[in-house]
């Protein structure tokens, strides 16, 4: 992979906040534009901890993290303005959603204004409703149109479907599919698998501090199958699970390509992380 | 869309396109909807889109005229109805025998089931 197309890189990256254990320890990853990453792990493995310092809020303790080539601690305006992060909690000021978009857009030279209203519109909202008299859920939707509508280079999401009611959920997909370009780099942190699968092309998990799991989705299709297994087939398992009906993920060798389950692999992972990546990494080098 | 979590989203949305040609929603030599479109439409990620069409391109069911867009080529009813004719022999009927032989229903009865049901069809056309 060249290093001109890593628009960010995090390198034997360990945080620690003072007087706790290592919440993040060793992590080295590498973001490529066009991509959208699903972060995922159990609660409390660091997954908020990681946007932070994505974003610029949290220092690394060691190692560094570098976007568009230049550190984060430098806290370079370049760097800045090219990322935006929609957090899990956050409060937003008693301003009307247009004043806000004033205030806020100028730290974003790709701010797009006709994007941002037309998120607005097609989130069921007005330019002149009063930002504090909206519920939990038309707030997250203010933030995500203003996160998209900046067009920055790196765009994070913490839990970006928790509080979207139903049909919300499903236009925060089109909304999405709409918004990964070439040249941007979509992380998000969530629990809902279910919610937006459809959308994730590669996968980190975090656990016990590190990184466990790093890993494109058709990398991973083209290796591993998950589904029901032939009473033959036992030999090849490499993870099932019991509460999925049987559901097990195994060694695909000629089989027809399955999508991928994530909730199976996590669970995988989890427990057998070693035997899988070994697995996906052999098949990875004999493709070079 | 919903999806079926054992095929590939992107043989699912081959799917989708497939059953558009058959019933003839789209026409031959006309333009389809783009990859951005339809991820869109379905929900789903852009590069997952790519593949669906590229898959498509090689089956030589659609075909990219540059910078204008994708179109069903010119004998893609053909081609999709060799290809899902070749998938119900190859997988579904075998699936069907099996469950014959195990719930002991001979070729008769499902010969007389299948003339019934043309016969409906036929009546709800006149």
């Amino acid at each position: 992979m060249t290093n001109t197309l890593d628009m960010m890189q995090i390198k034997d990256l360990r945080f620690y906040y003072p007087k706790s254990k290592i919440i993040l320890d060793n992590i080295t990853l590498d973001f490529v534009p066009g991509n959208i990453y699903g972060l995922f792990g159990k609660n409390g493995e660091g997954k908020s901890t990681l946007m932070k310092i994505m974003t610029g809020l949290l220092f690394p303790k060691a190692g560094y993290y570098r976007v568009l080539g230049k550190d984060i601690s430098g806290r370079n305006v370049q760097c800045l303005q090219e990322i935006f992060m929609v957090p899990e909690d956050f409060e937003l000021p008693g301003l009307k959603i247009s004043t806000y978009e004033r205030v806020n857009s100028p730290f974003y030279p790709g701010f797009s204004r006709d994007q941002f209203y037309k998120l607005i519109e097609e989130f069921k909202l007005s330019a002149d409703e009063n930002i504090s008299t909206l519920s939990f859920g038309n707030k997250k939707k203010v933030l995500i149109a203003f996160g998209i509508a900046t067009n920055t280079k790196l765009l994070l999401m913490d839990e970006p479907t928790n509080g979207l009611d139903i049909p919300s959920k499903s236009q925060f997909r089109k909304i999405m599919a709409l918004a990964v370009d070439e040249g941007k780099c979509i992380i998000i942190s969530t629990h809902q698998v279910r919610d937006l699968h459809s959308l994730i092309n590669h996968v980190v998990i975090l656990d016990q501090s590190k990184v466990v799991f790093d890993q494109p989705l058709s990398n991973i299709s083209e290796h591993l199958w998950f589904g029901k297994p032939m009473q033959n087939e036992r030999e090849s398992i490499i993870y099932s699970e019991t509460s999925f009906g049987g559901r097990a993920m195994l060694f695909r060798q000629d089989k027809d390509e399955t999508e991928v389950d994530l909730e199976l692999l996590f669970n995988a992972v989890l427990s057998e992380s070693n035997k899988i990546n070994n697995a996906l990494n052999t098949f990875h080098d004999e493709a070079i | 869309m919903d999806f079926d979590n054992s095929k590939p989203i992107y043989l699912q949305i081959v799917d989708v396109f497939y059953e558009n040609i058959l019933v003839k929603k789209w026409q031959e030599n006309e333009r389809i909807p783009s990859v951005r479109e339809i991820a869109v439409m379905v929900e789903v990620n852009p590069n997952t889109a790519i593949r669906a069409f590229t898959y498509l391109q090689e089956q030589e069911v659609i075909y990219n005229k540059r910078g204008i867009g994708y179109f069903v080529s010119e004998n893609g009813y053909n081609k999709v109805l060799d290809i899902k004719r070749k998938e119900f022999m190859e997988d579904l009927l075998p699936d069907i025998f099996k469950k014959m032989r195990l719930l002991d229903i001979n070729f008769e009865k499902v010969k007389d089931s299948f003339n019934q049901y043309l016969n409906t069809i036929d009546h709800e056309n006149k």
